[in-house]
């Protein structure tokens, strides 16, 4: 089973409950899709046992064989191509790799070289699977290597996904074709004004889902009541604990000095498979 | 930018006005930024607004805006097929590098709009479509106008919707003679956040003191490297954790960057998200309110 955790806004607690639930279970990969700012592994501590380069394809110009006429420039939805008075200019960051501009030109002047976009690093934290990426910074565009990191999915493991804040293109590859989500709140205004855009793009891909309320007891009862009314499960709630937030601070998973919680992520997850039946 | 320095300098040759830009922004997401830059909104004098986080924004939760103006946002297109005209070649399927393609049926999440298999269709059964990403608002707040938008669910472009927002924002400053633009960033470091960061005057990433929150504010930092823009630093909830504060100023101070700010936790902070207003208005006595109204002056002074 893939699980997805996800929230919408930043900071709710994603990774803390990707992390505690991937530490409760048995037979787990955790692959964390956050590559802008991957965190899993500041808990984790996984130990790095292969880095692999990602790429990208981007055009190269033969300025040979290039006659200027415009056909790529035109033909790119994505802007990536310039054409200047005695040069066609590439705009890598911008290029989507389609290929289409190599189709168009009518003289063959257009090949493709790879462009290194980040690194996906795997390794194993105890018996955790994992890998993460990391997108080089300055790179605009994160979903060539989310699609990358969701490549080394291992399928008959409990394979837990790390998903990236927000609710644009980048939490809809990572959540694609997940059979759950997971999202994780907290109690406040804005928790709740973003929780209500996440749920309407899993509604819109068929992604079952459930919500986990993070420091519980702060902010109000909006959350609960929107859950309530929306018919959607709440799986758990974390307390507001100093306690909790003090460990995270350092870097230290909640269940593994709190280990009555791990067998409430077992029935969490038991819960999960129960609905997905 | 720069077309703009000129003109009011003709207007007034002896004071050449220019509108300085600030970000706020963070790396990880949930430190803070949107409270931080609430409070920045009750502070300035004659500022624009906006929220460059299109896709999860929450400063209108604070500010309250009133939309005067509605601008649909149409960036992106996907492929349509016309199953009548369709001879089922499947030479769109094999071109399309995004797996958008199966049996005959386009899946729009993944489609990315690229128009190859317009290109490849042999029979012209495949034509791209418009498609209305968002919206983007101009609104009246009690603090100033703002620049706003919102993404629809799950899509794509957020950055060229962000390059939207802040272009009406330069607009309507230009307009209303406003010294300042101040704009609320998404978490990150992608497309969004270098929509959000590129050109602006200063970028001041606000940081909580997590390991996590280390580690992305130094990716950040190194964004804003990247591009040239210079950066300041405020640490949020400062006592969650005193050694990794210490740890934050160290790592500053020997990058040369300054730490403009270090704000105590409270829950007074949640309590006036609750109530939506910015926490300088709902406890301006508080010791939060007192330390963001210290920040603000240090990077006015650094800014203007």
């Amino acid at each position: 089973m893939i699980t997805t955790v996800a929230s919408g806004k930043g900071g709710t607690g994603k990774t803390t409950v990707a992390v505690n639930l991937a530490l409760s279970l048995e037979n787990v990969q955790l692959l964390d899709c956050d590559v802008e700012e991957p965190n899993s592994h500041i808990l984790l501590h996984p130990k790095i046992t292969q880095t692999k380069p990602v790429y990208s394809n981007v055009p190269v110009i033969s300025e040979d064989l290039c006659i200027h006429c415009g056909k790529c420039a035109e033909f790119c939805e994505f802007n990536a191509l310039f054409i200047a008075p005695k040069a066609t200019m590439v705009f890598p960051e911008l290029c989507h790799s389609c290929g289409g501009c190599m189709l168009v030109c009518p003289k063959d002047a257009i090949t493709e070289k790879q462009r290194q976009i980040g690194v996906i690093k795997s390794g194993k934290a105890n018996k955790i699977e994992t890998s993460y990426g990391e997108l080089n910074v300055g790179e605009a565009m994160a979903v060539p290597l989310i699609k990358a990191v969701k490549n080394e999915m291992k399928p008959n493991k409990n394979v837990i996904l790390d998903a990236p804040p927000g609710t644009a293109c980048s939490l809809v590859s990572s959540v694609h074709r997940t059979d759950y989500c997971i999202l994780v709140t907290e109690p406040t205004p804005f928790g709740l004004h973003d929780l209500k855009i996440t749920v309407q793009v899993l509604k819109d891909l068929k992604v079952p889902m459930g919500v986990v309320i993070n420091r519980a007891g702060l902010g109000d009862r909006k959350v609960y009541d929107y859950c309530k009314k929306e018919n959607i499960p709440i799986l758990m709630e974390i307390p507001f604990s100093k306690e909790i937030a003090e460990l995270y601070s350092r870097g230290v998973p909640f269940v593994t000095k709190m280990p009555e919680w791990k067998n409430r992520f077992q029935e969490m997850l038991k819960t999960i498979q129960r609905c997905q039946k | 930018m720069e077309k703009q320095v000129s003109g009011n300098a003709k207007n007034n040759p002896k004071v050449p006005k220019m509108t300085k830009e600030m970000t706020i922004l963070s790396g990880k997401g949930g430190t803070g930024k949107t409270s931080v830059t609430a409070c920045f909104a009750v502070l300035a004098k004659n500022a624009v607004l906006t929220d460059c986080d299109v896709d999860a924004p929450d400063l209108h939760l604070l500010l309250k805006p009133k939309i005067m103006e509605t601008q649909e946002f149409k960036a992106s297109r996907v492929a349509v097929i016309d199953s009548d005209t369709c001879v089922q070649c499947k030479k769109c399927e094999e071109h399309c590098r995004f797996g958008a393609i199966a049996n005959q049926v386009v899946d729009p999440i993944l489609c990315e709009g690229c128009g190859v298999c317009v290109y490849v269709c042999p029979v012209a059964a495949i034509k791209l479509e418009k498609r209305v990403s968002g919206q983007a608002f101009i609104s009246k707040t009690k603090y100033g106008l703002m620049s706003h938008a919102l993404l629809n669910p799950g899509e794509e472009n957020s950055g060229k919707l962000v390059a939207l927002v802040r272009k009406n924002a330069k607009k309507i400053a230009e307009k209303n003679n406003c010294d300042l633009i101040i704009n609320d960033g998404p978490p990150g470091i992608g497309c969004p956040v270098i929509a959000s960061v590129g050109g602006v005057d200063v970028g001041i990433i606000v940081v909580e003191p997590t390991l996590s929150g280390i580690h992305d504010m130094k990716r950040a930092l190194e964004l804003l490297g990247y591009f040239k823009i210079p950066a300041l630093v405020c640490v949020n909830k400062h006592n969650l954790n005193e050694q990794n504060t210490s740890d934050i100023v160290e790592f500053c101070e020997a990058n040369n960057v300054e730490v403009v700010g270090k704000i105590p936790f409270d829950s007074i902070v949640t309590k006036a998200m609750v109530e939506g207003k910015p926490v300088i208005e709902y406890a301006p006595d508080s010791k939060v309110s007192q330390e963001i109204k210290k920040m603000y002056k240090k990077i006015h002074t650094v800014i203007l």
